[in-house]
């Protein structure tokens, strides 16, 4: 039997909303199933189960929040009886006290795992004393990380916690403590959009804290790039015709096969480059606030697939269907703020990943080549990339490459 | 090893042998009853000499029937003697489980607190000496559920020396369970080591990252596991109960309160034995004190076996502490 949790979707994601399931109990489901909807503060996202076999049990409803991690329905191998339970939630259950973006307050006596209803796969394992401490000291046992038996918080874990809280608290006073009070009445929208740009401003900030970013940028000529587009979507129906973004896309996934330190992640003090090249895409979305989802595989698709997969999600972003691992696998981040006019894109890399590429207008400019002057469709490329993990070598290899690439654009 | 003069060398055999010789000496009540006790010097060598010294009318062989003369023991008691009744092991005490149940330790209230039966039982408990099914087992913790007697186990040559003269002073039935394991140990005394209390546990070893409660002769092997322990970086408090009944509940839950873990010693079988009644016990009182479930080393649920690889398997072995603790502490 598997469960199926609330999954993070975001280092900052700390509860979801179930908006909706798309299965019932006895529904068969595979891997890569869509089988629920979450409302995160990135918006909603479609969150696929990694495992084969039959919903046995859903324990949580539409319409609640619920915290990472929190088990929203029980997955059984094929054949296997179903549970004896009955498949829904008893009518007193599981309305969970999630912790505030402020961070940890303990009510005593509502701790999670004393809900009655609960089935016993949602407890949280803790010793009495380090339930009693963790009373004492205000700390929220749904965020503790137990080490004991099975999981269990024991003493030390909530010492842990305490000590860890402390160190967060000290060197930035009331960063992410702000009451919010008055926002709590007003519509859902902006609530919404007060919750992404929280979030927004917690990732942008960690990473200008942290991250030592170095900038490059190139100039490229994109005649022969938009030639080759322009007689290849000319053979195209409307349907099918190809936007310049593929070709960049297609190019840095490229450029990254050479240069591959600048996709992946900076963890635990060192560079994990990444093999699958998931490029993150960036969309600002209408009402405020942008989501970067992830284009999987770029480097193996053609083209075409390309081009078919932004724009599904492009439609799926518009209509707030994102999936879950397409909101958190993204090895680097491509920024195309050419729409707007924006020559140059100066980009704040999204942590953990290492580097963000950006791609302002393509102008008419002058451009000297050979000795002569001719005026020629230009691009700006940008390179935000992490210091601690590449230095501009690798950075300026990497734009080399991009530029080489939208050279011959017929072979990307 | 430099002897201090004052103290004197000795092993538990003879520590208990100089109880009973100071009891007698002391009051002309005191009598020593039981199967061998006298011509032959007791099964386990005990009272050997005492029926030289004392004669026969203190030192008295029995017939082999524990039901009467234990019963005997009870009727000497009520008329105002101070007998101690020797039972060659606990397993035979079953056949005297009548007359300490139903009369030693009821008489009293049965009489409406007319008759007090101050009698001391002796016997030896425990296995590991091969002598198998028939000779081995530990009753201790079965006797300690009966209200109405007390039930003493020495483990130290200072408790072997000093309970017994306390149990006789007792108006009411004290059992005391020898561990046959025991009689050999040697150690030093002072030589004028006398009674001591019988109703608090000690703390033979201060620690404070997992309290070991225990009694008897599992005492030393919870002692060697803490030392084995303390090289690994783990504090291991160990608790002598001394006495099963009355349970000295405050000094463990003392313990557990500070160490937050607590593993029960018990050489008895686990199901309904005093290492349950000592868990509960925790539960009750120091529910939320504890960092991990309590945890239990008892004998296996078998006949004690003859074969000593087996019998070895059976019972609670210091290996078994350390690495129960060790687990309880992931380390």
């Amino acid at each position: 039997m598997a469960e199926f949790r609330m999954p993070s979707l975001g280092a900052d994601m700390k509860a979801g909303t179930l908006v909706a399931w798309r299965v019932k109990p006895g529904d068969r489901v595979k891997r890569g199933d869509i089988i629920a909807e979450v409302e995160t503060e990135k918006g909603l996202v479609e969150v696929e189960v990694f495992e084969e076999g039959v919903v046995d049990q859903i324990f949580v409803q539409s319409g609640e929040k619920v915290p990472v991690g929190t088990v929203l329905a029980m997955i059984r191998p094929e054949g296997m009886p179903a549970a004896s339970a009955p498949p829904e939630v008893p009518q007193a259950a599981v309305k969970e006290h999630v912790p505030a973006e402020a961070g940890p307050e303990v009510k005593p006596g509502l701790e999670v795992s004393h809900l009655p209803g609960q089935p016993p796969e949602r407890r949280i394992r803790v010793s009495p004393l380090a339930r009693k401490l963790a009373a004492e000291l205000g700390i929220d046992l749904s965020t503790v990380q137990g080490t004991g038996p099975m999981g269990a918080i024991e003493r030390a874990d909530v010492e842990r916690a305490a000590a860890k809280r402390l160190a967060e608290k000290a060197p930035t006073p009331s960063v992410s403590e702000k009451p919010v009070p008055p926002t709590m009445e007003k519509p859902a929208a902006t609530e919404f959009q007060i919750g992404m740009r929280r979030a927004i401003a917690a990732a942008m900030s960690r990473s200008n804290r942290e991250i030592p970013h170095y900038y490059l940028e190139t100039r490229i000529d994109m005649s022969r790039a938009l030639r080759w587009l322009e007689a290849e979507n000319q053979r195209r129906s409307i349907k099918e015709r190809l936007l310049p973004a593929v070709l960049l896309i297609k190019a840095v996934a490229r450029a990254l096969g050479e240069v591959p330190e600048l996709n992946g992640y900076w963890i635990d003090d060192r560079l994990q480059p990444q093999e699958a090249i998931h490029i993150g895409f960036a969309i600002s979305l209408r009402q405020g606030g942008l989501v970067v989802p992830a284009i999987h595989h770029v480097d193996l698709k053609s083209l075409d697939e390309l081009m078919e997969a932004l724009r599904d999600l492009i439609t799926r972003v518009r209509a707030g269907r994102l999936r879950s691992s397409e909101m958190t696998d993204a090895t680097i981040t491509v920024t195309n703020l050419g729409d707007l006019g924006v020559e140059k894109v100066f980009g704040v890399i999204y942590p953990p990943q290492v580097a963000l590429v950006g791609f302002g207008k393509i102008t008419e400019q002058p451009w000297a080549e050979n000795g002569m002057i001719g005026i020629r469709p230009v691009l700006t490329a940008t390179l935000a990339a992490d210091h601690r993990a590449t230095d501009g070598h690798q950075g300026g290899r990497f734009l080399e490459a991009l530029n080489r690439y939208l050279q011959e654009a017929a072979k990307l | 090893m430099k002897e201090n003069p004052q103290m004197i060398r000795l092993t538990y055999r003879e520590a208990v042998r100089e109880a009973i010789r100071e009891a007698l000496r002391k009051d002309d009540r005191v009598f020593l009853m039981g199967e061998d006790v006298g011509r032959y010097g007791g099964c386990f060598a005990v009272s050997k000499g005492l029926l030289q010294e004392f004669g026969p009318e203190r030192i008295r062989d029995t017939p082999l029937s524990e039901s009467a003369f234990v019963g005997a023991g009870i009727g000497a008691a009520m008329g105002g003697m101070r007998p101690i009744v020797e039972i060659m092991t606990v397993n035979f005490s079953l056949l005297a489980a009548d007359q300490i149940l139903n009369n030693a330790a009821t008489i009293l209230h049965m009489s409406g607190g007319q008759f007090n039966i101050p009698l001391v039982i002796r016997m030896a408990t425990g296995g590991g000496r091969q002598v198998a099914a028939q000779h081995s087992h530990s009753l201790e913790g079965w006797y300690a559920h009966i209200p109405g007697i007390k039930v003493l186990t020495p483990a130290t040559l200072e408790d072997a020396r000093g309970m017994l003269w306390t149990a006789l002073e007792d108006p009411d039935p004290v059992l005391i369970f020898e561990n046959s394991n025991l009689y050999n140990m040697e150690g030093q005394l002072p030589a004028d080591a006398g009674p001591v209390d019988i109703d608090r546990a000690r703390v033979r070893r201060p620690g404070s990252d997992v309290t070991i409660i225990t009694y008897s002769a599992s005492l030393f092997k919870a002692l060697d596991a803490a030392e084995i322990l303390a090289r690994e970086g783990i504090d291991a408090e160990v608790i002598d109960l001394r006495t099963l009944r009355p349970l000295d509940q405050e000094t463990f839950l003392a313990s557990v309160t500070k160490t937050h873990r607590a593993v029960i010693v018990d050489e008895g079988w686990r199901s309904g034995s005093i290492s349950a009644e000592i868990a509960a016990r925790i539960m009750e009182g120091a529910f939320y004190e504890l960092d991990a479930p309590v945890e239990r080393i008892c004998s296996v649920e078998v006949p004690m076996p003859y074969a000593k690889h087996l019998e070895q398997a059976a019972l609670p072995q210091t290996e078994t502490i350390v690495t129960t603790i060790k687990r309880m502490m992931h380390s």
